[in-house]
């Protein structure tokens, strides 16, 4: 059988036209995807029942026994965790944040290791952003910074930017300019007209002088400002300033390189400034499938897009001190629920080593490294495979993912309702 | 069956020509009745004000630009923090709450409807997710097409009937309940950082003009039978001046509707400013409200402001950037491919600034200028002008010269010679105020058929009885006993259920969205047309295939269906 207009779970590009073949509870061909999702959805294999830790390796226990002792361990825990949430629907989020309120919990998602200094930025001088659309239509400009969607994003360009046919630009690689800012020669920075080579930790620098320059302060600049040359920061401050409509796409290569947030902030302001100029946005490539999902569902629920500690009955929020590699590295936690994520795999080894001391429980439909560091594995559908859900793009856009196959799996979302039903001691009650 | 009888309410029901009658409600299945029987729960109002449940019909609670304000401002989320309690989830937030502050809020006071006056379609299952977690309100969604490419490409047409199929077809998609036009043809240029600043200027690239947009717009409204009228905002919001140029779009509007109005312009204090700077900025609510009252196919809505921090979002993104420039704190801008755009700033309105406190009076003067209070609906555009827990204190404000004249004496010296308030003795009674919270907004929105807005039989039983004695308040000089009283139900009752008591929410939410499937006729449905399939397909980012919102999204969706184009 033939599915079209498959969206793709993996990244938070969400691309929407796909078209898989499926055999029985197989998918067989990808068509469109990139080869990440070729991965996604033909090497899907799980574990086939949910497994407990034993002394000498692990054993095959029931669904109704993984949820009871979850339950347990959460119930009987003074500082639970609640982390990851970014590979998974937004009705399986939801459930999450409803237990983090009632026992009290810590709940963080992925941003915490990604975008969380994005996030910290536009907290303090917003977002000037837009659909992709509106880049894929408009843009003559685009700027890759600090990260290579060639290898993490592959069909970004071809969808949303570079090469994306759009209605004020239908010759579009003729009419597009790519300037791309890197530390290093990657095959994004290989089709750049200009590409910018920034010393480690010299992007704030990059940025204050573009910013310098676009104000009319060219004067103030030094030849040379991170390995890149005044001549050159001049010519692409000049195409910004020239653009009919440009826009800054960054990545980790900008939020976790030093400065962190400030980097974002600078960013953000250089974008804000080109605004009085012509018309810019930026925009975070957000890596998870759904991880601004997870930013959007916790924020209407509780206020704040991550790190939201309940422990004194209301919700709280303080990166840094509440997010989950803190409250791990500082050996706080005393249990954790990981779901749809692999923080063993992400977190700094400090943090994951905390996570192998206590009992942490992770629900997720593929063994990863986490596995390694948990006492039980639940195994469970994979959102935009054999579940239906809500998942929101990078951009913001959200888009509903299908159930493709049905493999017998129990969604995560259903999972999550029992564990809170156990710790309510009554019904799921809300929609 | 559940049954509930609501004894000696001093009731209000302006639709029904009701004005403090001491009356018994009957209500059976969340419906109100003729009687019940002697098994009824009995509420006792002991003749307090009892009113059909509010309506807000202008309010930015769910959705993206709101979700967003949510996320970049923690400050807020500080502000207004509650913890759970019995069937009460945590909160967060003052200005911009989390849905399910909003909605005990709004509880609190006695609203039981909401209509969200703006969502993107691209983004519209957002809305509907927040309007799920929005519990104890029944929601509407005004939807976006002041920039949307195929609307405007059938304005150039002139074709009136393709405009009103790409409406239905988009609102039935979407599940929108209403036409919204935020600044129309604005939005799309500022896709290039421009505006259009009247509405006689073209649109960069479509070759269209925000009039033609509008009379399209208002004339495909009536060939889909939509419910509501075309809720605009009109051009050139907050700038010094603007008053000439709502008056010109007044000027466009005919008269074509006998249930209601033809136009519903929304927060026009905004749009109602003299003067050419920010230095000589005055009112013109006089010439407004001359309009107004001389046109009955208009309905306005106040958009008053309170003197407080808040947050601006609209999707008015160029509005929003030159607000920025003027503020300079954090700015965020979210344009929406081929469809419209949003932006969102922090603002403080303070009692320091002259300009702030003429917009102040500007929004009272509207309100105590027009002459029908169902031509002037009472909002702050939540929460662009203030959070909605304010409006007790526009309520206090408009019953009281006293209460007016005490605010005045504290303001900016320049507020008196720059506006009339001063001058104004109005002061609205009980049923004024009954219509611009509920009666005039069911009407407004055409509503009471839904069994909206009024305590008729066979009504929808969402009632608000608030511990006010209208026979021993004098609302002129017990002021303060009516802010208070309107900030706190004794009683807020939705669908028959009791669902909020003195503050506090006491049964988890089920409220319903309405929206509307107009029936085009087959041959002229957009589903079929080749040319708007293939551009869809060629500009946006999501297959066609992906964009209509599927039911899952609303648990309890109420689908209003009218036969278009007959």
């Amino acid at each position: 059988m033939i599915v079209s207009d498959v969206v793709c779970p993996f990244c938070g590009c969400l691309c929407d036209d796909l078209e898989l073949e499926v055999e029985g509870d197989r998918v067989v061909r990808v068509q469109n995807g990139c080869s990440l999702a070729e991965a996604t959805f033909m090497n899907d294999t799980r574990l086939p029942t949910p497994i407990r830790r034993t002394k000498t390796g692990w054993e095959d226990i029931s669904y109704d026994e993984a949820i009871k002792e979850t339950a347990d361990i959460l119930k009987e825990a003074d500082r639970p965790l609640l982390y990851g949430w970014s590979s998974t629907h937004g009705e399986a989020q939801s459930v999450g944040v409803h237990i983090a309120e009632l026992i009290g919990a810590v709940i963080d998602n992925t941003s915490t290791v990604c975008h969380g200094p994005s996030i910290l930025a536009i907290q303090e001088v917003g977002h000037p952003g837009c659909t992709l659309g509106q880049v894929k239509n408009r843009a003559d400009v685009i700027i890759y910074w600090g990260c290579n969607p060639i290898e993490a994003h592959p069909r970004h360009m071809s969808r949303y930017t570079t090469f994306a046919t759009g209605f004020f630009v239908p010759e579009a690689q003729r009419e597009r300019t790519v300037i791309v800012v890197d530390t290093r020669r990657n095959d994004t920075t290989n089709i750049a007209d200009e590409f910018l080579q920034v010393e480690p930790g010299g992007d704030y620098a990059v940025l204050s002088a573009l910013r310098a320059i676009v104000r009319g302060k060219e004067s103030v600049i030094p030849k040379k400002v991170a390995g890149i040359a005044k001549e050159q920061l001049i010519r692409v401050a000049g195409i910004c300033k020239n653009a009919k409509f440009g826009a800054i796409f960054f990545g980790l290569g900008l939020t976790m390189s030093r400065g962190k947030y400030k980097n974002v902030r600078n960013a953000i302001e250089l974008t804000d400034e080109l605004n009085r100029h012509t018309k810019f946005v930026i925009s975070p490539m957000r890596g998870h499938g759904n991880v601004y999902g997870s930013n959007e569902v916790f924020t209407w629920m509780t206020g704040y897009p991550f790190a939201v500690d309940f422990a004194r009955g209301i919700a709280f929020y303080n990166p840094g001190e509440t997010t989950a590699v803190d409250i791990l590295r500082r050996g706080e936690c005393d249990a954790a629920l990981i779901v749809a994520s692999d923080p063993g795999a992400n977190f700094p080894r400090l943090a994951a080593a905390h996570l192998a001391k206590i009992p942490t429980v992770i629900i997720d439909p593929h063994v990863n490294a986490t596995t390694a560091l948990s006492r039980i594995h639940i195994p469970c559908t994979a959102a935009g495979i054999d579940a239906a859900g809500t998942a929101y793009r990078m951009d913001g856009v959200p888009i509903r993912l299908k159930k493709v196959i049905e493999r017998g799996y129990p969604d995560d979302a259903e999972l999550l309702k029992k564990i809170y039903d156990r710790l309510n001691g009554g019904g799921w009650d809300h929609d | 069956m559940t049954e509930l009888l609501v004894k000696n309410a001093c009731v209000i029901d302006p639709i029904r020509g009701i004005n403090g009658d001491i009356m018994d409600i009957a209500i059976r299945d969340g419906r109100i009745v003729e009687s019940v029987s002697d098994r009824a729960e009995v509420i006792d109002a002991h003749r307090c004000l009892t009113l059909p449940g509010g309506i807000d019909s202008h309010t930015h609670v769910c959705g993206t630009k709101v979700n967003f304000g949510r996320y970049m401002s923690p400050e807020d989320m500080r502000a207004g923090r509650t913890q759970r309690r019995g069937k009460m989830h945590v909160t967060s937030g003052y200005y911009v709450p989390t849905t399910f502050g909003n909605s005990y809020r709004y509880s609190a006071m006695g609203y039981t409807t909401l209509l969200e006056g703006a969502m993107a379609p691209l983004e519209a299952r957002h809305t509907h997710e927040e309007f799920t977690a929005t519990p104890h309100q029944d929601m509407l969604a005004n939807t976006l097409f002041d920039g949307n490419w195929a609307v405007m490409d059938a304005v150039r047409e002139k074709n009136i009937k393709k405009a009103a199929a790409i409406v239905g077809w988009t609102l039935n998609a979407v599940k929108g309940y209403a036409i919204k036009l935020t600044n129309p043809g604005g939005t799309e240029a500022w896709g290039w950082g421009e505006d259009v600043t009247s509405i006689h200027e073209m649109v960069p690239h479509f070759d269209v003009t925000p009039a033609e947009i509008i009379t399209t717009m208002i004339q495909a409204n009536e060939l889909l039978k939509l419910p509501h009228s075309v809720h605009l905002h009109c051009n050139n919001l907050g700038k010094p001046g603007n008053y000439q140029t709502t008056l010109d779009t007044f000027d466009l509007v005919p008269d074509v509707n006998p249930n209601r109005q033809t136009l519903y312009a929304t927060h026009v204090q905004f749009h109602a400013y003299g003067g050419g700077t920010w230095r000589n900025i005055c009112s013109k609510a006089e010439e407004i409200t001359r309009s107004v009252n001389s046109k009955p196919q208009i309905v306005m809505d106040m958009g008053q402001i309170m003197f407080c921090r808040t947050m601006t979002m609209t999707a008015d993104g160029p509005m929003e950037f030159n607000l920025h420039c003027l503020h300079h704190n954090k700015w965020s801008n979210h344009d929406v491919e081929l469809e419209t755009g949003s932006g969102i700033i922090p603002v403080t309105y303070s009692k320091k600034s002259a300009v702030n406190c003429i917009m102040w009076a500007i929004g009272l003067e509207l309100a105590l200028l027009t002459k029908s209070p169902w031509q002037c609906l009472l909002e702050t555009d939540n929460p662009n002008g203030a959070p909605f827990v304010k409006y007790p204190e526009v309520i206090g404000l408009l019953m009281s010269k006293r209460y007016r004249d005490e605010e005045c004496a504290t303001l900016h010296a320049d507020t008196e010679g720059r506006t009339s308030l001063c001058a104004l003795e109005r002061e609205m009674d009980w049923h004024d105020i009954a219509v611009m919270t509920r009666a005039g907004q069911a009407k407004a929105l055409g509503i009471i058929n839904q069994g909206k807005g009024h305590l008729g039989i066979g009504a929808e039983a969402d009632i608000a009885i608030y511990p006010i004695r209208t026979d021993s308040v004098d609302p002129a000089r017990e002021y303060r006993k009516v802010v208070e009283g309107f900030q706190k139900t004794r009683f807020t009752i939705k669908r028959g259920r009791v669902v909020s008591r003195d503050g506090e929410i006491i049964v988890d939410g089920a409220n319903a969205t309405f929206w509307v499937n107009a029936k085009v006729p087959e041959d002229l449905r957009m589903e079929n047309d080749p040319e708007f399939i293939k551009r869809f397909e060629q500009f946006y980012t999501v297959r066609m295939s992906n964009y209509p919102v599927q039911d899952v999204y609303l648990p309890r969706g109420r689908c209003i269906e009218t036969e278009a184009f007959t």
